[in-house]
This record gives structure tokens, C-alpha cells and sequence, in this order.
């Protein structure tokens, strides 16, 4: 952090002449201390308006530390010592702060984090002050910093900022910021007074992807009130709608991948949540109603792990998987041994007996954890959106659920067809009493078996920590859905269950733009019901003997 | 089904049996000599969330109130039921309330379906209920008296508030599928439209309770809002979908400061319960914030974390609205002498209680109270900042002057009107009631 600031530092020293004719070097420095002085009183007092003068003061003063404390005011680093009032800038060191004088810049140590208080911000400061630090950013190492400065530069009309773009431009060597740089200022040829550049202009930005292009391009052939175009000159409206139908094209393109995405990660989810019920459910035939609230569980274990780790969010999320795997197994197998083994062959009281272990066990969690919802902090690496370009953009959580859901589905395959468990289970399933007669211990396989589908309902809750809400109520919120989606592939099949989670939600993103979200639902449902009218045994349903049974 | 597997196993005899018992029960623990407060709050399922800290708050204010010697030298007892998030179990527990614990007044319900399912047990008994919670009004019932917001305390200085100070030209009204969200959207769209905001600069999207798959909404509110004009998102969606929806908008990259949410229905409570990161900056609406610096606020802060025996936990709107309706009746009650229901209402009518945030506020004949209206924009700690409040307090109006059915619709329960729904136009009291 350090080198990389003072090297902003030096390559700046141009841009900050320009921009606040800032001067920052250590001489000069020492006449503005009282004004940087007032200025920081200022920034302490607990008023908006007092906080905003302050941050304008700071601009202008010529003192080698103002900008320092105005990136870190942004940052949120700027914090008050509660005990002497000093003003400080601290860095996060997982236990607390290491602080250091926001005037001097002398180190104070590692203080706790209930020793400071942090200097809030609103909305309004954080634009000004992005305005007054983001032609820094230009030179940021960065160059998704870099791109979205260039983006907000481009978006005003400031000459001194377009003049740094054009600097800037000679030196870029990253493709997209470069392009980034041309857009802005082939839309600014856009309203040239001469004729042919703006031709020129439009005809060359229809090859970028660039949703501020298509705005303006909008705009043009768009008619005012009384029915005349805005854009008066005809030959540039049909450029314009040209180019436009290009774009567009490649917008309906994009967008068609982005559904796409939306729908296979939305059917991860579901996938996810029905697969462990695709084992317990499908493979033994226990129609499992507290399957939910073994979700619920692998949730809340995500959630004690952070509790135990609080500095390692990142791993405390991987260690959570295999926790919760457990954690879940030992309770389902908990569940069997007490309860639904001696409940085999009665579906209906089996239904009703984990019904009521599901209400225990949402109870007990609100006994325990208390009913409100506990907050589970997603990890930096699963934080933000894969920007593929200014139309397409996939959120890094839902990429990471889909690959997630997939590794799981395939280990869980390879188990039932690999190892001595899946045999076993594989036997019991297709026939109880040969198997017991070939010497498989089937009371053992039958925990076993609901074990391993608890323990993928407590995997399942891992992944629903990082997209919902940890609260007594997960669980219910997906039984339903994990059924239908059990039942639409068939039951007995793993195959049928992925295939039937992702087509389930592919339909629904698709249906959702134009029904609304609480339409597709009952769309998807109604389709299904018909659906099992037609075909009652799902998707792909068991074949041969063990269908009969 | 259930019904069919109840029937065969002969469930009805054991219900009746669990009946009794309960009712034998509930006889056993009538005491003489105390008034009694019912609590009506859910403290299992769905919305045990939140309505269990508003259960824990009654108990408080009561606590204090004995401590201070009661009322009417009597000793007050609550009287706490759980009607467990199921709306018809509401009206059965206000009616063992009214019926077999003869409380004085009921303090409950949150959702709107809750209150709407109490309101013909009220009126035939002529109980009493102090509802704390924000709502969508057109609404006012002699037995209620309303201490959480109307629309116009809530939603439209809000929309106010994004108009002129942030300038805001399109607007997404976002909200879970239900009574309220779709009233106050229904309001603020005619609001906005009265304010010259055409209807293509206009999107409104419900989603079922509990959404959790915000990827595409969150997509459409991105593409609608980089048309170039500065666009905020006003948000009814309740409780546990807001998580997703914020964690969604942060991961695709919108932020508070390109197109700010304003929530109706996200405060301390539920902030608590939420990673805050991808929500800093963004925005609410309430009567009280936690953050607001009165000496009044701090009492009520620091006793609500001795009674609770834990410094930890947050204090919020509908808090407040309990402990100004509380405090409210306990003066009523003092005033009228006694704690009959038909006395106390007329009492009620014009009680001043000083609020938490400095001001005073008043019970109208209409039944809402007088309350400031702050917004506040999120800070990472889970509290709000506010950033700006009205000057005074602003009149509880329950009829929207902003929807032509409901325009010449006014509630006044004093004399000569005495009615909820009285047609200035027609100079008739529509007479409705919930009965």
C-alpha cells in the first residue's frame, strides 16, 4: 500500500497542478499546517455541512498530507481516537487498527477496533470527494479502477478532466481502458458542428459495447413533444438508426447469454437444495419434510465458523463445507435412528414425524441462535461481478454456487457408483430383502444412506449462507421447491434431478421478464403439474423392476 | 390431506381435549387487583423475527410503569400470547384476550393481514388496540389507535426527499406482493404522476414473499437506470428478501451513490441481522432512528439494554411507537379515571406525549399520532445517519389525499362526525365497518 501510494504520488504531481493546483511538496507544506489544522476541526465536528466545508477546504490547501486524509476519509480509514479526539488513519489488521497521525503521519501503533470512531460519510461526500480523488484514480495500478474512472470522467463536461483522458490515452497499454478512453471521446465528436465527424463518429461507435452509446444514439432518433425529431438533420438520424440496429443486436445477444446465466444459476440453487432430497427421497423412498431444516444447519454452521475465525472470512467459508457436512450427517443420521426407521413403508406418518422435526429443530435454532436472522459476510473473492463488457456481466457468488453445485453432483455420482457405500446403497434400493440376503447389513446402509443425503442438505446450506438469509426460516423456503424439483426429474435418478433443476430454472429467468417474478412461478408450477399429468414418473423415470416396487 | 389424516386419526377429539385444558389453564391464572395488557405478538414462525423484540419491549415499558406504582394504584400484569405468524389465530387469541383475560388494551399485530384479521374481533368486543407498526393506511377503525406511520409520514416526504435533494428523475418502485407495498406503490405512483414524472420514467415490480433470485430484477433496475437520468429505487419489499436484494445490487456493481435505494421496511432490527457492506450508503425512511442524539433516546436506549441484559441489541421504529402508545394510554387511562374501553378512546383523542427524537407528539381525532420523519442513510456499524428530517412533526393523515377514491375520505372520531370514513363530499359516514 505504502509504495503503491507514493508512486501515485509521483506521477501525479502533473495531474495535481492541474486539477486543484495543489502543490505537494514538504516545504510549502509547513505554512499551510494551521489552515489543514482548522480544516480537520472542521472534519471532526459531527454536522454534514461542516464535514463538506471541511473536505472543499481540504482541496485547497496546499499541504502534502490533505490528499492523504481525503483518500482515506473515502476509504473509510479515517477514524477519531475516542480518547484524545485526534484525528487518525488506520489500516485494518484483522485484530483492530494500526493507526497513524492524520497530520504528522507518525505511527501510533495497534490500537482495538472500539477505540476509534470512524469519520461517517453520506452519499453526497462520497460523490464529491470521488470527483475531487477520481482523476487519480486514472494512474491507479488497477485497470478495473482505471476503466471506472475513465468512466466517470467521460461523463462530464470538464475540459481539464478531458485533457487528462487524452494524456492518459498515450499511455494506456490495457485494450479495454483504451477503448474506454476512445468511446468518450467519439462521443464527444458526436456533437462536433461539423457534419462528417459526427458521421464518422457514430459509424465507429457502433462497434463498441457501450450502454452510455446506445443512450445517446437514443436519444437521436427520438421525437420531443410536438412529434419532430430532435435530431433535425436526417442524414445523421439514419447513421444513427443503423448503427443502433447493430448495437442492438449485439445487446439482444448479450442479454440472451445473460439469462442464460441467470437460469443455470438459479437452477444450481435448486439443484443444490434437491440433491441431497434426491438421495433420501428418491433413492430410499422417506419423503423427508425437515430436509430444509438440514439446509438451515449447514447455514448456521457457516455462520458459527465465522463467529470462531472472524479475521479469515475467505477460509472460514471452505472449512464451513466440510463442517457442515458432518454436522448435518450426524443429525440425519440422528433423525433415522431415532425416528424414521421405525417408520418404513408408512409414508404418511413419516411425513408427519419429520414435520414435526423440522418445527423442533426450527425452534431450537430460534431458542439458541435467537429468531433473527444472523449475518454471514461473503468473502472479497466472492464479492462483485465478472465485467465482461459494458452488456454482459456475471456475479462472481452465483458463478461460484454453479461450479459448487457441479463439483458436487459429479463426487456425489462417483460415490454411488464408485465406492463399496454406493454399491450397497445402490442394491438396497433396487431390492431390501436380496440385498439382506446377501449379507448387506441394510440398517446400517439405510443411516448411511441418510446420512450422506443430509450431509449434501448441510453442503447446500454452506452455498445458501453466501446468497440469503441465515434465519430459522431457510429451510421452508426450499422444501417446496427441492420437491418439485425431485419429482420433475424422476425420482430415483440424480441425472434427472441436475437436469430438471437447471431446465426449471432457465424457464422461470425466461418467463420472468415478461410474466414478472410472481407469475413465472406459477407458471413453472402450473407446467409442472401438467406436466406430471402426462408423465407421472418424471423426467426420466427408473426402469425395469425396481420401477414396480 | 391434513384434513383427511386429522379426520381417520380422530384428531378432533384431542383438539377439543387441548381446548380445555388450555381454557382450564387460562382460568387458573385470573388474578384480582391488577390491570391487565394484552400482548399480541407473534413469538414463533415467520414473523417472530420481528415482533418478539416488540413482545420484550412491552414488557419493559410495563416493568416501568409498576415501578413507578402502577395505575389507578393498581399494579398492571401483561398478558402474553404467541398467535405464532398464523393471521386467523390472531383473532382467536385477541378474543381469549378480551373475553377471558378482559385486558384493558392490547398492544400487537405487525402485518397488515394480522391487524385486518383482529379488527371485527375489536369491534364486536369494543376492545382496544395500539398497532406500532408502519402501514399503507386507508384505514381507521374506532378500536385501533395507529402509532406507526401513514403513507404520508413515510413514503411521500421520502419521495420528497430524493426529488429536490437528489434530484431524481425515474423512479423503481420495488415491493413484495402484498397489501401494503402495492397501496403505497399505488400512492406514490399517483404522488409522482401529480408531480409531473411521466409514466416511462416510472417501473414497478413486486416479487413474491421471501424472494431470494434477484439476478434478473436487479439486471432490469441496472438497464433502467443507465438511461442517463438519475434513478433511485423506492423499496416496500419486506424483511427477508431484502438481503439478497442488496447483496445482488452490490455484486452488480450498483452503487448507493449511482442509484440509491430508499427502504420502507429495513431498520436497526433487521440491519442487525445482515452483512451491512453492500448496503452503506443506501437509504431509509422512519419516525426514530437509534442514532438520534437526545437525552430522552439515550434513557431509552440504555434501559432497554438493562432489561434485555445485553448491550448489544438495537432499538427501532416500532419501539418507539410502542412507547409513545403505551405511555399514551397510561395518561388516557389517568385522565379518564378508569379503564373502560369507551372512556379511554374519548380520552385518548389529543393526549401529547413527548417522543423519542425531541419533539412532542399528539393523538389525533383520526386515531394516528403527530410524528418527525427522518432519513438516514446506512452506515457500516448497521445504525443510520440522518441526513435529513422535517422541521416539524407531520399529522398522521389516514385517508391518502393522493388517490381520487380516498381524496375526499377523512376519519375523525370526535363529535358531530364520529367516524372513520366521513364523505366530505357527500357529508356521509360510509358507516363501514369491519365487523
Amino acid at each position: 500500500m505504502k509504495a503503491n501510494s507514493l508512486k501515485r504520488y509521483h506521477g501525479l504531481s502533473a495531474v495535481m497542478m492541474l486539477v486543484f493546483s495543489l502543490a505537494i511538496h514538504g516545504d510549502q507544506g509547513v505554512s499551510a499546517q494551521q489552515p489543514l489544522l482548522d480544516a480537520l476541526n472542521n472534519l471532526k465536528q459531527g454536522s454534514m455541512p461542516e464535514r463538506e466545508k471541511a473536505i472543499t477546504q481540504l482541496s485547497g490547501i496546499k499541504h502534502a498530507r490533505s490528499l492523504g486524509i481525503l483518500q482515506a476519509l473515502l476509504d473509510g480509514r479515517l477514524f477519531t481516537l475516542k480518547s484524545d479526539a485526534r484525528l487518525v488513519t488506520g489500516t485494518d489488521n484483522h485484530q483492530g487498527y494500526d493507526i497513524s497521525d492524520a497530520v504528522s503521519g507518525a505511527s501510533l501503533g495497534a490500537v482495538e477496533r472500539e477505540a476509534v470512531n470512524k469519520v461517517n460519510l453520506t452519499n453526497k461526500l462520497r460523490v464529491s470527494l470521488r470527483k475531487i480523488i477520481g482523476q487519480l484514480e486514472l494512474s491507479a495500478d488497477d485497470p478495473a479502477i482505471r476503466l471506472a474512472a475513465v468512466k466517470a470522467m467521460g461523463n462530464e463536461d470538464d475540459e481539464n478532466a478531458l485533457a487528462l483522458l487524452k494524456a492518459r490515452a498515450g499511455i494506456e497499454k490495457d485494450e479495454t481502458v483504451k477503448q474506454a478512453i476512445k468511446v468518450v471521446f467519439l462521443m464527444r465528436d458526436m456533437n462536433s458542428s461539423d457534419k462528417t465527424v459526427r458521421m464518422e463518429a457514430i459509424d465507429a461507435l457502433k462497434e463498441h459495447n457501450s450502454l452510455d452509446v446506445v443512450n445517446r444514439l437514443n436519444a437521436m432518433v427520438e421525437k420531443d413533444e410536438s412529434g419532430n425529431y430532435l435530431e433535425t438533420d436526417a442524414d445523421i438520424r439514419n447513421v444513427a438508426k443503423a448503427a443502433l440496429i447493430k448495437i442492438n443486436t449485439r445487446l439482444q445477444f448479450y442479454s440472451t447469454i445473460e439469462t442464460v446465466f441467470f437460469g443455470l444459476s438459479l437452477g444450481a440453487v435448486l439443484v443444490l437444495a434437491a440433491i441431497g432430497l434426491a438421495i433420501t427421497f428418491g433413492v430410499m423412498g422417506v419423503i423427508n419434510m425437515a430436509h430444509g431444516e438440514l439446509m438451515m444447519l449447514g447455514a448456521y454452521t457457516t455462520y458459527v465458523i465465522q463467529q470462531l475465525m472472524p479475521n479469515y472470512l475467505g477460509v472460514s467459508v471452505l472449512l464451513a463445507i466440510p463442517a457442515a457436512f458432518v454436522i448435518s450427517a450426524l443429525v440425519g443420521v440422528a433423525i433415522e435412528r431415532g425416528i424414521i426407521r421405525f417408520l418404513y413403508g408408512r409414508p404418511l406418518e413419516t411425513l408427519l414425524a419429520t414435520f414435526g422435526v423440522s418445527l423442533i429443530l426450527q425452534q431450537s435454532v430460534r431458542s439458541i441462535f435467537s429468531p433473527l436472522n444472523r449475518s454471514v459476510a461473503t468473502p472479497e473473492w466472492m464479492s462483485g461481478s465478472w465485467q465482461i463488457n459494458d452488456f454482459l456481466s456475471l456475479t462472481w457468488n452465483r458463478f461460484y454456487i454453479l461450479v459448487f453445485c457441479l463439483l458436487v453432483f459429479v463426487l456425489l455420482l462417483q460415490i454411488l457408483k464408485h465406492t463399496r457405500l454406493g454399491l450397497e446403497v445402490r442394491a438396497v434400493a433396487q431390492n431390501r430383502n436380496m440385498a439382506k440376503a446377501m449379507g448387506i447389513p441394510t440398517a446400517k446402509v439405510d443411516a448411511m444412506t441418510f446420512g450422506l443425503g443430509s450431509g449434501i442438505a448441510g453442503v447446500a446450506g454452506v452455498a445458501l449462507s453466501q446468497i440469503t438469509n441465515v434465519g430459522p426460516n431457510l429451510g421452508q423456503a426450499y422444501i417446496v421447491d427441492s420437491f418439485m424439483v425431485v419429482v420433475f426429474g424422476g425420482v430415483g435418478n440424480l441425472l434427472g434431478t441436475l437436469v430438471a433443476g437447471f431446465s426449471l430454472g432457465i424457464a422461470n429467468k425466461f418467463l420472468e421478464p415478461f410474466a414478472g417474478a410472481v407469475l413465472a412461478k406459477i407458471l413453472v408450477l402450473v407446467f409442472i403439474i401438467l406436466f406430471i399429468q402426462k408423465r407421472p414418473r418424471g423426467l426420466f423415470p427408473q426402469k425395469g423392476r425396481a420401477a414396480d416396487s | 390431506m391434513f384434513n383427511i389424516i386429522l379426520r381417520k386419526s380422530g384428531a378432533n377429539k384431542l383438539l377439543a381435549t387441548i381446548a380445555m385444558a388450555v381454557m382450564v389453564f387460562a382460568a387458573s391464572v385470573q388474578a384480582e387487583d391488577t390491570i391487565k395488557v394484552g400482548v399480541l405478538h407473534s413469538l414463533s414462525g415467520t414473523m417472530a423475527i420481528s415482533e418478539t423484540t416488540l413482545k420484550d419491549t412491552m414488557l419493559m415499558l410495563i416493568d416501568e410503569q409498576n415501578k413507578k406504582g402502577g395505575l389507578l394504584g393498581k399494579k398492571l400484569e401483561a398478558v402474553v400470547v404467541d398467535p405464532a405468524s398464523n393471521w386467523p389465530l390472531f383473532a382467536e387469541k385477541a378474543r381469549e384476550l378480551l373475553t377471558k383475560d378482559k385486558v384493558a388494551a392490547i398492544f400487537g399485530c405487525w402485518t397488515s393481514v394480522s391487524r385486518k384479521s383482529v379488527l371485527p374481533v375489536l369491534e364486536e368486543l369494543n376492545g382496544l388496540l395500539f398497532y406500532p407498526v408502519q402501514y399503507e393506511g386507508e384505514e381507521s377503525s374506532k378500536n385501533v389507535f395507529y402509532t406507526g406511520a401513514a403513507p404520508n409520514q413515510q413514503a411521500i416526504p421520502a419521495v420528497d426527499y430524493l426529488m429536490n435533494d437528489l434530484k431524481v428523475k425515474r423512479w423503481v418502485l420495488a415491493g413484495t406482493d402484498y397489501v401494503y407495498p402495492r397501496t403505497t406503490n399505488k400512492i406514490l405512483e399517483a404522488y409522482l404522476k401529480a408531480k409531473g414524472v411521466p409514466k416511462k420514467d416510472i417501473m414497478i415490480n413486486y416479487t413474491p414473499f421471501g424472494h431470494s433470485d434477484w439476478q434478473s430484477i436487479v439486471a432490469d433496475i441496472k438497464k433502467f437506470g443507465s438511461a442517463g437520468k438519475k434513478t433511485a429505487v423506492v423499496s416496500t419489499i419486506n424483511g427477508d428478501a431484502n438481503i439478497p436484494f442488496y447483496k445482488e445490487l452490490g455484486n452488480q456493481g450498483i452503487s448507493a451513490e449511482k442509484i440509491p435505494v430508499i427502504a420502507f421496511s429495513v431498520g436497526e432490527e433487521e440491519l442487525s441481522g445482515m452483512d451491512t457492506k453492500p448496503l452503506v450508503g443506501h437509504l431509509a425512511a422512519w419516525n426514530y432512528f437509534m442514532s438520534v442524539d437526545t437525552t430522552k433516546n439515550a434513557a431509552f436506549i440504555k434501559q432497554w439494554h438493562d432489561f434485555i441484559k445485553n448491550p448489544k441489541r438495537v432499538t427501532n421504529d416500532p419501539m418507539e411507537a410502542h412507547y409513545i402508545g403505551f405511555n399514551m394510554w397510561v395518561k388516557a387511562v389517568e385522565k379518564a379515571g378508569t379503564t373502560d374501553p369507551e372512556a379511554v378512546q374519548k380520552a385518548l383523542i389529543g393526549i401529547e406525549f413527548p417522543n423519542l427524537t425531541g419533539g412532542t407528539s399528539k393523538m389525533l381525532p383520526n386515531h394516528h399520532i403527530s410524528k418527525p420523519v427522518l432519513i438516514g442513510e446506512i452506515q457500516d456499524d448497521g445504525q443510520f445517519m440522518t441526513v435529513w428530517q422535517t422541521n416539524k412533526l407531520i399529522d398522521g393523515d389516514a385517508w391518502s389525499d393522493f388517490l381520487p377514491e380516498s381524496k375526499p375520505i377523512i376519519a375523525d372520531w370526535t363529535a358531530p362526525i364520529s367516524c372513520g370514513n366521513f364523505n366530505t363530499k357527500t357529508k356521509k359516514c360510509s358507516g363501514q365497518t369491519y365487523k
